[in-house]
């Protein structure tokens, strides 16, 4: 039995397996190593990571609510809707206006229980008529085309939409008013919690469990699951494909123009038509991350990503003595994806995808 | 005038000629077979008539509404439902999420959860897995609940692709004798059969096809004991 095993290994030794191994230990060391240096030093105390980790997940929660539109395209349609970081910019960007009119009419500030609701509202809207005609023109006439093709048209789309909006409302950029009832912050023991960041985190919070109720618990989104698991059985069952994936879309695209306004929320500034390039990749790290094509895990995702470039660069950068290391967030992101697709390519919650069918 | 007519059609995949002018006629209330070997064009004639695929000529009738110009999510209300090859049960869907899926083209809810209740009669083990996930169950258990979904549909017409596929002798009975017991209880039925044997047994009446023409028809029994068919389809020197 050993001597087999033994066999097995020899026959199975690859260089890249060799050179995997390796990087997992040191990975794993310098993780390690960084923490206990950090912890080690003091040099925050107990309060000051617990808030970390909140802005986190405040963070978090709209890189999830963007996620989530990639997941719900990718589980239907097997597709990577690249355009998607755009389709977060075109409510964002389009309700910025609305709510600067807001805030000089006085309303936003005069009754925010209403103005706030009614600018993701809008903004809602726009993503979701932007992510319908997306859909409509330039993915729906290649839905038979082989998978590379929609990929990269996707990518054309992208540009497509940056420009049109960068045509639309001029290249400078624009920032949301504030809202005063957003500001300060309340105390809970001894950490302070930015009302924003509650606010944000509840919000999203709100807009996942809709989401998670409509497919679990309508007709639509047993519709849904059903044509994500076989269109053609779906077909016989009378549902009407294309009416499903205009549904899919709009509901992603929703999602990502009610993200676009509660970041303004949390995070004024940068509004462009560029604006929609970080968090959409970042969102689709998240996505990969939970497991793509899965809807819980799309959340959780973007939570633990939110959560790792919170703490991440002071926890492991700063005690590997790398300088400015909150700068570096991003870094830690995208090693993120570099690793889950070396180590765990299905994603936290996902399955093999050899289980998929196509 | 039959319930459903089919006259003289012609599918094609790509280039390939797969039926050359397919005609059959099931009257209401009847089991109707039809048999043949690997690739003699039984799937392409249920896929044409359910709408998964489109003839480029001939006419399929349902109670003499054309069929040809609706789409397969749009025969469902139009009264054909599918019992597909496979099975193709939603494995990630509970038992009772897949019924309902059935009846995905009903809004009359109190009708829906009889006729749940209803397959949960007709099929005990069912109610027993009602919570269940489909792709957890069995093979035989599965064949039976794509059966029962395809009922949900109330159709005039229900279409079997091959159900025996898969399945050991026994289990093969049992769904047999349930496929006798659905249509006594008034749901007309054409069924695509590799396994001629037992498809004769419950059919009324049966067509032999044959690299995409139909080269026999009759009643079940008399098809039975046919020389052909016996030689060919039953094994029977």
């Amino acid at each position: 039995m050993r001597l087999v095993l033994n066999q097995r290994t020899i026959d199975e030794f690859s260089w890249v397996d060799f050179i995997i191994g390796v990087l997992r230990v040191v990975i794993i060391a310098l993780i390690i190593i960084g923490s206990w240096n950090t912890l080690a030093s003091g040099r925050f105390t107990a309060d000051q990571w617990i808030s970390l980790v909140i802005s986190g997940l405040a963070q978090g929660s709209i890189y999830a609510l963007i996620a989530l539109g990639y997941t719900l395209v990718y589980g239907i349609l097997l597709m990577i809707n690249f355009a998607h970081g755009e389709v977060f910019m075109s409510g964002a960007f389009t309700a910025v206006f609305l709510a600067e009119a807001f805030d000089r009419s006085g309303f936003l500030n005069g009754s925010p229980l209403l103005a706030v609701p009614l600018l993701i509202l809008f903004a809602a809207l726009v993503s979701m008529s932007v992510a319908i005609l997306l859909e409509r023109i330039a993915y729906r006439p290649l839905r038979n085309a082989p998978r590379l093709v929609p990929l990269i048209t996707a990518i054309g789309a992208s540009f497509f939409l940056q420009y049109t909006f960068r045509g639309l409302y001029g290249s400078g950029f624009k920032s949301y008013p504030t809202v005063d009832a957003l500001r300060g912050s309340f105390t809970v023991g001894s950490v302070t919690i930015p009302i924003s960041q509650m606010v944000v985190f509840a919000a999203a919070l709100v807009l996942m469990l809709g989401l998670y109720w409509l497919v679990e618990r309508t007709k639509l989104g047993k519709a849904m699951r059903a044509v994500s698991e076989n269109k053609e059985v779906s077909a016989l069952m009378g549902i009407d494909i294309d009416r499903i994936i205009v549904f899919t879309f709009a509901i992603g695209g929703a999602l990502a123009g009610a993200a676009g306004v509660i970041n303004g929320l949390y995070r004024p500034q940068g509004v462009n038509f560029f604006m929609g390039f970080v968090p959409g990749i970042k969102a689709f790290t998240a996505a990969v991350l939970g497991g793509i094509g899965n809807i819980p895990g799309a959340m959780l995702g973007g939570l633990f990503l939110g959560v790792i470039e919170a703490i991440g660069p002071n926890l492991v950068l700063a005690g590997l003595g790398i300088p400015g290391a909150n700068q570096l967030k991003d870094v830690i992101a995208f090693t993120m994806l570099v690793l889950v697709l070396i180590f765990r390519p299905q994603g936290i919650l996902g399955e093999r995808l050899a289980e998929k069918k196509a | 005038m039959a319930l459903l007519e089919v006259t003289n059609i012609h599918a094609y995949y790509g280039n390939i000629h797969a039926l050359k002018g397919i005609s059959l006629k099931v009257e209401e209330g009847e089991i109707v077979t039809l048999i043949g070997g690997n690739g003699a064009g039984k799937s392409t004639t249920l896929r044409s008539i359910c709408g998964l695929m489109k003839p480029r000529q001939g006419s399929i009738t349902l109670r003499g509404e054309d069929l040809m110009p609706y789409k397969a999510n749009q025969l469902v209300s139009r009264g054909i439902a599918m019992v597909p090859e496979g099975r193709g049960v939603f494995a990630k869907l509970s038992v009772t999420e897949n019924l309902e899926l059935g009846a995905f083209h009903r809004s009359d809810t109190d009708g829906i959860v009889k006729d749940i209740d209803y397959a949960f009669t007709l099929f005990p083990r069912l109610g027993e897995r009602r919570h269940q996930l489909a792709g957890t169950m069995s093979g035989g258990e599965q064949q039976m609940l794509a059966i029962a979904r395809a009922l949900m549909a109330r159709p005039t017409v229900l279409l079997m692709d091959e159900p025996s596929m898969g399945l050991a002798p026994v289990l093969v009975e049992t769904i047999f004798d349930t496929i006798g017991q659905v249509n006594k209880e008034g749901t007309t039925i054409l069924l695509v059969e590799q396994n001629a044997h037992i498809a004769l047994q419950v059919a009324h009446r049966g067509y032999v096809i044959q690299t995409g023409e139909i080269i026999l028809s009759d009643t079940a029994q008399a098809l039975r004991r046919d020389p052909t068919v016996q030689k060919a389809y039953l094994g029977i020197d």
